[in-house]
């Protein structure tokens, strides 16, 4: 339970001028909600970039389940188990529901072109299999009725279900949710964490999560990372961050400020 | 109004989702099969056109609708496919060997212009194979000794292995046959694994590949089946038109062609088949047309030009799903009917996509 699935180890990202991430350490536990938070530029997204290989590294080194991640190519990623959804939501737009949480069933492909384009029993019968594995992920997050609507036409808090839907259609260990709660109400919001309960409990996958809601971060996170400008500042329990001061100084501003906010009125 | 209950996985992957698709489809079979003996032999050779045209709308169709790569240079593919059944035909290889290495290697030229395509998008992958085209037309116009030079190449009729496929008749169930096969690939290809990661390609190429697909694998694949279509396509035409030479396969070809899939329908299959009914058949309407204009219109020069360019841009405007999304529009119409609301199809914005880590 308490072995290691992803380390970080003084992970830095340099864009020109930018140092985005700088000597950022840490280790996701298997089976556990960890959540990353800060302001806005803290470079929360920019980690989850690294981590899918989205972005390289300048220096440091991230390790899944003890293989180096820089050796990998973006694709190869999904195929280790680890599957993430985006800020502002990256789903296959011009198609139905359903064939997008099939194209989460790529990384466990068995057909060749050539059976798809003959589209023989082999890949008939892996068709039917994906279908029954997409139609359990569609029942645990209650999709059904979007089944064959096209996502262009759905509306924000259901195409952010689809998302995760779609995440966890690549049966991952480790998934990355890029705020969850974000554009949904305080209804979904409130879904969102039963589902993350139950992919953590009932589906045993870790979770990696950035998160501005912290209601929904002290409600589901075992452990909190708050970093800011590209650096850590605290790690613990979500309760231990909250009331570390650098995090509130961070997010409110030092005391010196506020003095200085006040002398001037 | 249809509604389909689905009890079964299988109901979902079937081509005939009900039993309207099997009555028409089967009857749509059966008008083509009886058409040599209900039209003229002239329509029957410009319905032999609209399937080998149908053939190459259907390989653009999955680059450029279904995969999102915009090729111009497509009829250089063509040509690849037309000059290799050309030269094989003549040398004696019996029809549909000639066939295969016409289609194969189409296939590998185009897995080669497909490289810029891992690199390059958007416009930028369309001046790439704009100048590919031109690369080809040129080769086929200096390199004599093969493909004739700017002369041109005769063709000898089909030959299967001792029967020769003289007769109009003949050719058109050739095309006729191929056009279905072609059609049942795609159709394959689309409603599996392979086909679902062209359009994840198509529609968000950064989250593709976190959900684990090789882009670079699958675009060259595209490139190719597309290819290998037209290369099919081209040895077709090569036979039907008994003659070939540099400048049928030009950019206006290559235009023609893309005008065709963006006409017929970005996206959809059938807009293939909408796409080539309407590039073959439009230039016989506006000959008929001309005899009704005032002359100075009639008999002007690029009125057909004109009339393509402006259909176009009508369509752009007004219509950017093409005459497949017309259809489906009227066909939602009737089947709603009184009931259809003016903003059923209105798209919805969406400005949530992020360009950023493009």
């Amino acid at each position: 339970m308490m072995d290691v699935l992803l380390s970080a180890k003084d992970l830095s990202v340099r864009f020109g001028g930018v140092l985005a991430v700088n000597g950022v350490s840490f280790d996701v536990k298997r089976g556990e909600v960890f959540t990353l938070i800060g302001p806005n530029g803290a470079g929360k997204t920019t980690v989850f970039n690294l981590i899918s290989r989205i972005y390289t590294p300048t220096s440091g080194e991230i390790a899944f389940e003890g293989r180096k991640l820089s050796e990998l190519a973006p694709h190869d990623v999904a195929r280790l188990g680890i599957a993430r959804t985006f800020q502002n939501i990256e789903l296959f737009e011009h198609a139905s529901v359903l064939q997008n949480l099939l194209i989460g069933r790529h990384t466990h492909r068995e057909t060749t072109l050539w059976s798809d384009l003959f589209f023989t029993p082999k890949t008939r019968r892996a068709e039917v299999a994906a279908r029954e594995k997409v139609e359990q992920v569609i029942e645990l997050l209650d999709l059904q009725h979007h089944r064959e609507s096209l996502v262009a036409g759905l509306p924000y808090g259901v195409r952010k279900v689809v998302e995760l839907a779609r995440a966890l259609c690549t049966e991952p260990k480790l998934l990355l949710l890029d705020e969850p709660s974000s554009g949904l109400n305080v209804e979904e919001t409130d879904d969102m964490v039963f589902w993350i309960r139950d992919i953590q409990h009932e589906l045993g996958v870790t979770v990696l999560m950035v998160e501005h809601d912290m209601s929904l971060v002290s409600k589901v996170s075992d452990r909190v990372l708050a970093m800011n400008q590209g650096e850590m500042l605290a790690l613990g329990t979500p309760r231990e961050v909250q009331a570390h001061p650098g995090v509130i100084e961070a997010y409110l501003g030092s005391v010196d400020d506020v003095a200085s906010l006040r002398r001037a009125a | 109004m249809r509604f389909i209950f689905k009890t079964d996985y299988t109901q979902d992957i079937r081509l005939a989702k009900h039993g309207g698709h099997v009555f028409w489809y089967a009857l749509l079979v059966l008008t083509l099969l009886a058409a040599p003996w209900i039209v003229s032999e002239y329509w029957l050779a410009q319905l032999t056109f609209i399937l080998i045209y149908s053939i190459v709308g259907l390989g653009l169709m999955l680059l450029a609708g279904f995969t999102g790569l915009f090729s111009i240079g497509h009829a250089a593919f063509l040509g690849v496919g037309a000059y290799t059944q050309a030269v094989l035909t003549n040398a004696g290889l019996p029809f549909p060997l000639a066939l295969l290495c016409a289609g194969a290697l189409s296939a590998a030229v185009g897995m080669v212009v497909g490289l810029p395509a891992l690199r390059v998008k958007g416009i930028y992958l369309g001046i790439a194979t704009l100048s590919f085209g031109f690369i080809v037309e040129e080769v086929f116009a200096r390199w004599e000794s093969v493909t004739g030079g700017n002369a041109g190449i005769h063709i000898k009729a089909p030959n299967m292995f001792g029967w020769q496929l003289a007769s109009g008749e003949e050719f058109y169930f050739l095309c006729l046959v191929l056009a279905v096969g072609a059609t049942l690939l795609i159709l394959n290809l689309l409603r599996s694994p392979t086909g679902r990661a062209f359009v994840a390609i198509r529609d968000s190429e950064v989250s593709a590949q976190s959900m684990g697909i090789h882009l670079a694998r699958y675009k060259t694949m595209s490139f190719a089946i597309s290819a290998a279509l037209a290369g099919v396509g081209g040895a077709l035409y090569a036979h039907k038109l008994q003659f070939i030479s540099p400048d049928q396969f030009n950019i206006v070809q290559s235009i023609d062609l893309l005008l065709m899939v963006v006409i017929g329908g970005l996206g959809s299959v059938h807009g293939a088949f909408l796409g080539a009914i309407f590039l073959i058949t439009m230039p016989q309407v506006i000959a008929l047309g001309k005899d009704w204009l005032p002359d100075v219109v009639g008999q002007a020069p690029g009125l057909q030009g004109t009339v393509y360019g402006l259909v176009l841009i009508g369509f752009v405007l007004f219509e950017p799903l093409g005459l497949y999304g017309r259809w489906l529009k009227v066909r939602t119409y009737l089947q709603l009917f009184p009931f259809y609301r003016r903003g059923m199809f209105k798209r919805q914005k969406s400005f949530q996509k992020s360009d950023r880590l493009r």
